[in-house]
């Protein structure tokens, strides 16, 4: 077994290495950098997916985070314009196993390494990867500071401090940086071979989708089904919501502490819930509703982070495979009698989805729209156009 | 153990939850039929006894009675304790009737035995036979498979749902394939309706070309039809590994994407888990399409592998075709994953859903998830053109390698260079390779042309043009390799070329990169001009050391008590790497392992590694597996206590063996059970002080040394035909003519007869060894008398160092000659008498206490006149133990790892006893495979695998085993003699009795003139160059039912190579031996006088106790 004491002692940098990782328990792990040439500190999360890293690296969700690939092969297929989840970048750092190759794949425009120097992200490649994963798994909650400097020369002692001195971000609230500041409409729908995204034909209810930092395959996704959507910032008032005459409102993904956010968004979801629209919630926005029903969250031990995570619904007695993300789980035992548990993870038996028992009020941990993952869960978009139409 | 999942992790579970959890396992059955896959072929290897075991374990934890039936001796589903009736019978309705009758099964298991057992169910629910003994088919109606396997209606259902395959057209005019040709472009694939094996068909890259090739085709189909279908020749091609439960759950286990693109049969292309060059959408769109393609076709539950091709230019992506069976690639994907497809699939059939079943490999988390993995897989496939001389290397749709070896590293590069050195081809990593005509990289032509050829070795023919100076886009324009590859592989070629020119990295940090990318040691020193020892020492002074990571399906995410795992360079040279090896303190004992099969080398040996894991578990041991080959059972992650998915170099083992050293008391290596793969590895184990378990590798060497025999030999006093070596091609007559012709000659050191002839004069040797054989000191030429018609004997034999046992005794049925692995034979022997029994058991004992043997040990010997002889000793596992443990019950392997390990023989309580039944093993051979190729049998060995024929006595035994191998013996008809002079006197008694049965005979002059003279009723028909009507027009047009055709002679045999040509590609059944012809014939009484009956393996051995 290795022991902490092999891990610490940041200062021995290996020979050629411009980029390092230092963890909040004094382990670092030195390599390649790439990307933007910056310094910056964020929560260490691991993703096991195989595909759709730029996917990935452009979810807001991942605010705030370096995320590790598990995955060794990271750039294979390069960058392109299509497969952003969100106009700005959104991780902060990542971490790769094998150095970025060059791209080879029909759909790609520019390089992973070219495209990172442009959206500001910090990458270290050449990481055992797998041996960051188990550590993070072992030793929960991981904040980490990651440094990319060309020359190789590194301060380490000054980048240790810098990251003690962070305030973890568990009570800041990262939504500010990644919601919109101005309502917009969506009417992208979904991606397919022939024609890349396609624009909405014609839509059938009005909704009005609550942005916590929306990944634009969510929208994309109710554009599909047929909604008419208009995107508000995360703070919007009740009034600024209903001035749009939602058949339906949906409450989005992001980034951080639910009970941080909801400070000013759990009032707004209570006064919606009031007035018994249909409402749809996914990842920050499941969290939210619960919060707004009076639940709890709280941070788990180790976070939901891949594209192959079983969750069983319970109604049917289905199985799904999910994309997920996300550090936060709601805490069964504050669960109201009124609210049925819908959907379990299967890897831990956490929840995964909730219900007010109307059925027009639902919610889902997991991530439906995928990008990237399995589409398994895409009915879920159905089903919230269905309370509409009753 | 797969255990229903009770989450245990949630104390406060919703009630819904828990209703969920019912009682899942199907309790209205009680006994289930398992088909095998029946002898080792092209196309389906072990795999499917992977694939079998792994179903057989699966249904005898839930209780059911298993019936199962695989003519295979050689593999473990067959063992006595898997299933709880074990047929070994040939794999055929007749056989497979009567054991319904017999068994009453209530279920069919048709998916775990490849095409054979698919089609074996489809045939006994066409016929009517399941329905009439109530036996229901699991996990695939009929309907389904035929949906499946039907190529116009799987096209038909896949384009229902919006997906598309390759556009095709049936065509009966040549105008109207002009039309089509328009419309789908050049080049275009020409497919004749009901040709065999393709033949008349082609693919057209030019007008002139498709004209031609469908004016031929229309002509050689029997109804003038053709398909004209679309190309896709170069483009991608992917496969998706699937599963499916009666819930409607679907996982995708796998991605495989094949480096080789459209063209290369699946089986030959090299290709890496998962797939590297898709974006998420692209995948996601073969994910939904895969998942679609099950549902609409209606695989209720189980595995199936859907096959697509994708246009590397703007993504359209075509469904190929799906197999609705586990098959070669969910051995690939298991073994990948380490997520159990086949012993999933097996419990999805009887009940249970995904969810309710645990993933064992982490044993927290359900079967219902997708695997991920951390690290690259990449399989290359094995190849043995040089056995088959005349055939023609370049792959096509139909497959052609025997076997296949896995390499998983934490990068591709990494990956792919530990595949390559564990081929067993002598690769050390992408070495040189001789481009004919290349002219130093100068005719770049000659390199196009042969860059455009799908074939075996195109890896390294890319990686040498890449030396040439050649870029990625002038051999992607060539090869269709993703450029994606092509770079990687340009970056290694770049890296060698850094290496020779400045030497080894002076630091650390820049070994450890070398071997990040795969660097063998044996590679780096080639590259600096150094010996391995120094390359490893100077390594060790560096202190570069591999790590273990573990393959846990879930890269890490959660803990993985399971040891499989695969060795990798990682770290950056600082702190040490993280390792996931975590030895434990037990007594261990490593089995070595034989690598990828090959002919010579296949399923028998990875039978008895398998069986001494068993064993020593058994006994309190930690056993620890070594090996690549990802279709073996010793591969799977439960047969051993630790697996190392690991190539066979002395670089790997000896670094793993060091680590297992670390902690507990590794006891010693068996290095005697996995062929001469792991056997060549003693002497660096023995250098690097790693103890070797059993026979020493003194003795073995002693076995192999000529001269040292020769010796030990004179002194006990047995006898060896005469014999000598040779250095020169002088010496090489010299010794011939003093040991008089003909004789056998053969390089030392080679196994399955490789390159070994007989010849029989002067010219005969010239050729040879101006042909096939350098010949010099360090590779010299072993030359011995050849005892013409002399019998052979095979023994097994289980000796420590106070004791040997005699465990068989074989008489092949061809003569010696023929390589032992090629030909049939029976236990016990169906013609010796019991002085010369005794006699054979004797010497067989005496060589085994003079050798020393602790273990195993094989001797051939010859016959002739009441002479024995002894023509080789292999103080190690040989290729019969699967058929002697099988044909006497007693599990030889077994005994033998645990005597290794240090118990007495005598405590086994061995007797010598009579059996009274009669095995017969025959074997099969590829030949249909390599069109053009002769089939005539000699000291090199051509088979591929084996069936036994069990039965009361030797006529029906050895029907049960021509049987097995699909010859279907006729009882009446026409007979075809044509035979050598020698071969003639024996030949009228057979003659004889063909007539006495009713058959008529005919035969060419000279073999007719002879029987008439012993007023035999023959009529005489041309040889092939004697003009029109003759032999072959008759075999052509179903007028002969059985040829009997011996021949010797360089002419003679290329005049007479279109009889056996024609009978092997028309199923005739022919013989090639006096000696078989003959026990044929005697088959053919036997099956005459009453049908063939079924009996359990359990049955013959009711009265003892297995061990």
């Amino acid at each position: 077994m290795q022991k902490m004491s092999d891990f610490l002692n940041f200062n021995r940098q290996p020979p050629n290495t411009t980029a390092v990782l230092i963890l909040s328990d004094g382990t670092s792990f030195w390599g390649s950098g790439l990307g933007a040439i910056d310094i910056a500190v964020g929560e260490v999360v691991f993703n096991t997916a195989m595909t759709g890293y730029q996917e990935i690296m452009t979810d807001p969700s991942y605010a705030g985070q370096i995320v590790t690939f598990t995955f060794p092969h990271i750039g294979n297929v390069g960058t392109n314009l299509e497969d952003i989840e969100s106009s700005r970048s959104a991780t902060r750092g990542v971490v790769f196993c094998a150095n970025v190759t060059t791209p080879s794949n029909w759909r790609s425009n520019c390089s992973l390494e070219i495209w990172m120097e442009n959206t500001g992200i910090i990458g270290i490649s050449g990481i055992d990867t797998r041996a960051l994963t188990r550590h993070i798994r072992k030793v929960n909650s991981l904040y980490g500071i990651i440094a990319h400097s060309p020359n190789g020369k590194f301060d380490t002692d000054a980048l240790f401090h810098q990251l003690t001195e962070w305030n973890e971000e568990i009570g800041l609230d990262l939504v500010k940086d990644v919601t919109c500041n101005h309502s917009y409409n969506w009417t992208e729908s979904r991606w397919n071979l022939e024609t890349g995204y396609c624009q909405q034909e014609q839509s059938r209810f009005n909704i009005v989708a609550i942005d916590y930092g929306v990944k634009h395959n969510i929208l994309r996704c109710l554009s599909d089904v047929g909604c008419k959507i208009t995107v508000v910032p995360a703070r919007s008032t009740i009034e600024e919501i209903l001035v749009h005459r939602p058949d339906g409102i949906f409450l989005s993904n992001g980034p951080g502490n639910p009970e941080v956010t909801g400070i000013y968004a759990v009032p707004t979801v209570k006064k919606i819930l009031k007035i018994g629209l249909p409402l749809f919630g996914i990842c920050l926005g499941h969290q939210i509703l619960a919060l707004a029903l009076g639940c709890k969250t709280h941070k788990m031990e180790n976070g939901h982070r891949g594209a192959n995570h079983p969750v069983k619904d319970l109604i049917t007695g289905k199985v799904e495979i999910t994309s997920q993300n996300h550090g936060f789980v709601v805490t069964e035992t504050s669960l109201p009698k009124e609210i049925i548990i819908s959907h379990r993870s299967l890897f831990d038996g956490s929840i995964e989805g909730l219900m007010i028992r109307d059925h027009r009020v639902f919610s889902v941990q997991y991530h439906p729209e995928a990008s990237p993952g399995p589409q398994d869960s895409y009915y879920l978009f159905k089903r919230f156009i269905s309370t509409m139409e009753t | 153990m797969i255990k229903v999942l009770i989450i245990k992790i949630h104390p406060n579970i919703d009630h819904n939850f828990i209703s969920e959890l019912k009682m899942p396992k199907r309790t209205d059955l009680k006994s289930i039929l398992i088909i095998g896959a029946g002898p080792i072929i092209i196309g389906q290897a072990c795999e499917f006894d992977y694939s079998g075991v792994q179903a057989c374990k699966a249904l005898k934890e839930e209780g059911y009675r298993i019936i199962l039936i695989n003519s295979n001796p050689a593999t473990i589903m067959t063992d006595l304790n898997l299933a709880d009736a074990t047929y070994i019978e040939p794999i055929t309705v007749e056989m497979i009737t009567k054991i319904i009758e017999k068994e009453h099964p209530d279920a069919l298991l048709p998916t775990v035995g490849g095409q054979t057992a698919l089609n074996m169910s489809m045939i006994l629910a066409e016929t009517g036979i399941l329905n009439k003994h109530g036996v229901e088919m699991l996990s695939a109606n009929h309907d389904i498979i035929a949906l499946a396997e039907n190529r116009f209606k799987f096209r038909d259902t896949i384009n229902k749902i919006g997906l598309e395959t390759p556009r095709s057209y049936v065509v009966c005019n040549l105008e109207d394939a002009r039309r089509i040709m328009n419309s789908i472009g050049l080049p275009s694939i020409i497919r004749p309706s009901f040709t065999l094996a393709g033949s008349g068909g082609g693919i057209a890259y030019n007008l002139e070309e498709f004209e031609q090739i469908v004016i031929n085709g229309l002509a050689t189909s029997p109804i003038h039809e053709i398909l004209v279908e679309e190309s896709v020749l170069g483009w991608k091609e992917y496969e998706m590994e699937v599963i499916r439960d009666k819930n409607d759950n679907c996982i995708i286990v796998c991605s495989i994407e094949n480096i080789d693109p459209m063209g290369v049969h699946t089986g030959d292309s090299i290709t890496v888990a998962p797939a590297l060059t898709l974006t998420d959408k692209e995948y996601q769109i073969m994910r939904n399409a895969s998942i679609a393609i099950l549902r609409e076709i209606g695989i209720d539950t189980g595995g199936s592998n859907v096959q697509f091709a994708i246009n590397p230019k703007d993504g359209r992506m075509l469904v190929i075709e799906m197999n609705p069976r586990v098959s070669r690639s969910s051995a690939l994907a298991s073994k990948a994953t380490g997520f159990p497809i086949a012993k999933i699939a097996t419990k999805l059939a009887i009940g249970y859903t995904l969810d309710e079943l645990l993933n064992d490999i982490t044993d927290i988390i359900p079967a219902s998830f997708e695997p991920t993995i951390d690290y690259i897989v990449t399989k290359i496939p094995r190849f043995t053109f040089e056995k088959f001389p005349g055939s023609n290397p370049i792959l096509t749709t139909s497959m052609k390698s025997v076997g296949e070896t896995m390499g998983i590293g934490r990068t591709f590069q990494e990956s792919i260079q530990k595949c390559l050195c564990s081929t067993e081809t002598g690769l050390t990593g992408l070495n040189d390779y001789e481009i004919p005509n290349a002219d130093n990289g100068n005719n770049r032509d000659a390199i196009k042309a042969i860059l455009s050829q799908p074939r075996a070795d195109r890896l390294l023919i890319i990686a040498q043009a890449l030396r040439y100076d050649f870029s990625i886009d002038e051999i992607h324009s060539c090869c269709s390799y993703d450029p994606w590859f092509i770079k990687q592989i340009k970056e290694i070629v770049e890296t060698e070329k850094c290496i020779r020119t400045t030497g080894l990295p002076i630091d650390m940090t820049g070994l450890l990169r070398l071997k990040k990318m795969g660097f063998s040691d044996e590679r780096l020193a080639e590259l600096s001009s150094k010996t391995t020892d120094e390359v490893t020492r100077y390594r060790e002074t560096l202190n570069v050391k591999p790590v273990f990571k573990r393959i846990d399906a879930c890269a890490s995410e959660f803990p993985s008590n399971t040891p499989y795992m695969y060795s990798c360079y990682e770290g950056d040279g600082i702190k040490p790497a993280n390792c996931e090896s975590d030895p434990t303190d037990r007594n261990k004992i490593i089995i070595l392992g034989g690598g990828p099969n090959r002919i010579g080398q296949g399923i028998e040996f990875d039978y008895c590694c398998v069986h001494a894991a068993y064993a020593l578990s058994e006994v309190g041991f930690e056993t620890i597996m070594v090996n690549c080959n990802p279709e073996t059972v010793s591969t799977d992650y439960d047969t051993s206590d630790r697996l190392y998915f690991e190539r066979l170099t002395s670089e790997t083992v000896i670094e793993l063996v060091h680590k297992e050293q670390s902690k507990g008391h590794v006891l010693g290596v068996i290095v005697q059970f996995g062929g001469q793969t792991p056997l060549k590895l003693a002497t660096a184990l023995e250098k690097a002080k790693i103890p070797i378990l059993g026979t020493s590798p003194n003795a073995i060497d002693l076995a192999e040394d000529r001269q040292r025999f020769h010796y030990l030999l004179q002194k006990i006093g047995l006898k060896q035909t005469d014999n000598g070596i040779a250095q020169t091609l002088d010496d090489a007559k010299t010794v011939a003519n003093t040991i008089g012709y003909p004789v056998v000659i053969r390089p030392s050191y080679v196994l399955g007869g490789r390159a070994m002839r007989i010849v029989y004069d002067s010219d005969g040797l010239t050729h040879y060894i101006k042909d096939a054989m350098a010949v010099n000191e360090n590779n010299p030429l072993l030359i011995d008398r050849y005892l013409s018609d002399a019998i052979e004997v095979d023994v097994d034999c289980l000796a420590d160092t106070n004791d040997a046992y005699v465990a068989g005794i074989m008489e092949h049925i061809e003569e010696a000659g023929i390589h032992s692995g090629d030909s049939a034979c029976s236990l016990p022997p169906y013609s010796l008498s019991l002085n010369i029994i005794s006699e054979i058991k004797r010497q067989t004992k005496l060589l085994a206490r003079s050798l020393n043997v602790i273990g195993l040990m094989n001797v051939q010997f010859a016959i002739k006149n009441g002479d024995i002889y002894i023509l080789e000793v292999n103080p190690r596992a040989s290729r019969t133990i699967p058929f002697v443990s099988k044909a006497t019950g007693i599990e030889i392997a077994k005994i033998a790892s645990r005597i290794m390990s240090g118990e007495s023989l005598a405590s086994f309580k061995l007797r010598d006893r009579s059996i009274k039944h009669v095995a017969v093993k025959e074997a099969v051979f590829p030949f249909k495979r390599f069109p053009g190729v002769d089939i005539l049998l000699g000291p090199e060995m051509k088979s591929t695998g084996e069936v036994m024929g069990i039965d009361s006595d030797f006529p029906r035994a050895f029907a049960k085993s021509q049987l097995g191998c699909g010859i279907n013996l006729p009882i009446s008809g026409t007979v075809f003699l044509s035979v050598r002079d020698p071969d003639k006197p024996l030949l009228i008694e057979i003659a004889n009795r063909l007539i006495l049965m009713g058959f008529k005979i005919i035969a060419t002059n000279g073999t007719a003139t002879l029987l008439l003279n012993k007023n035999i009723n023959v009529k005489k028909i041309n040889k092939v160059l004697e003009g029109r009507p003759h032999c072959v027009d008759a075999m052509l047009s179903n007028q002969v039912q059985l040829v009997i055709n011996t021949t010797e002679g360089s002419q003679a045999i290329f005049d007479s190579l279109s009889i056996r040509r024609t009978a092997l590609i028309h199923n005739i059944p022919h013989y090639t031996t006096i000696a078989g012809a003959n026990a044929a014939v005697g088959a053919i009484e036997a099956l005459r006088i009453g049908t063939l009956d079924v009996a359990s393996l359990q049955s013959y051995f009711i009265n003892h106790v297995n061990i």
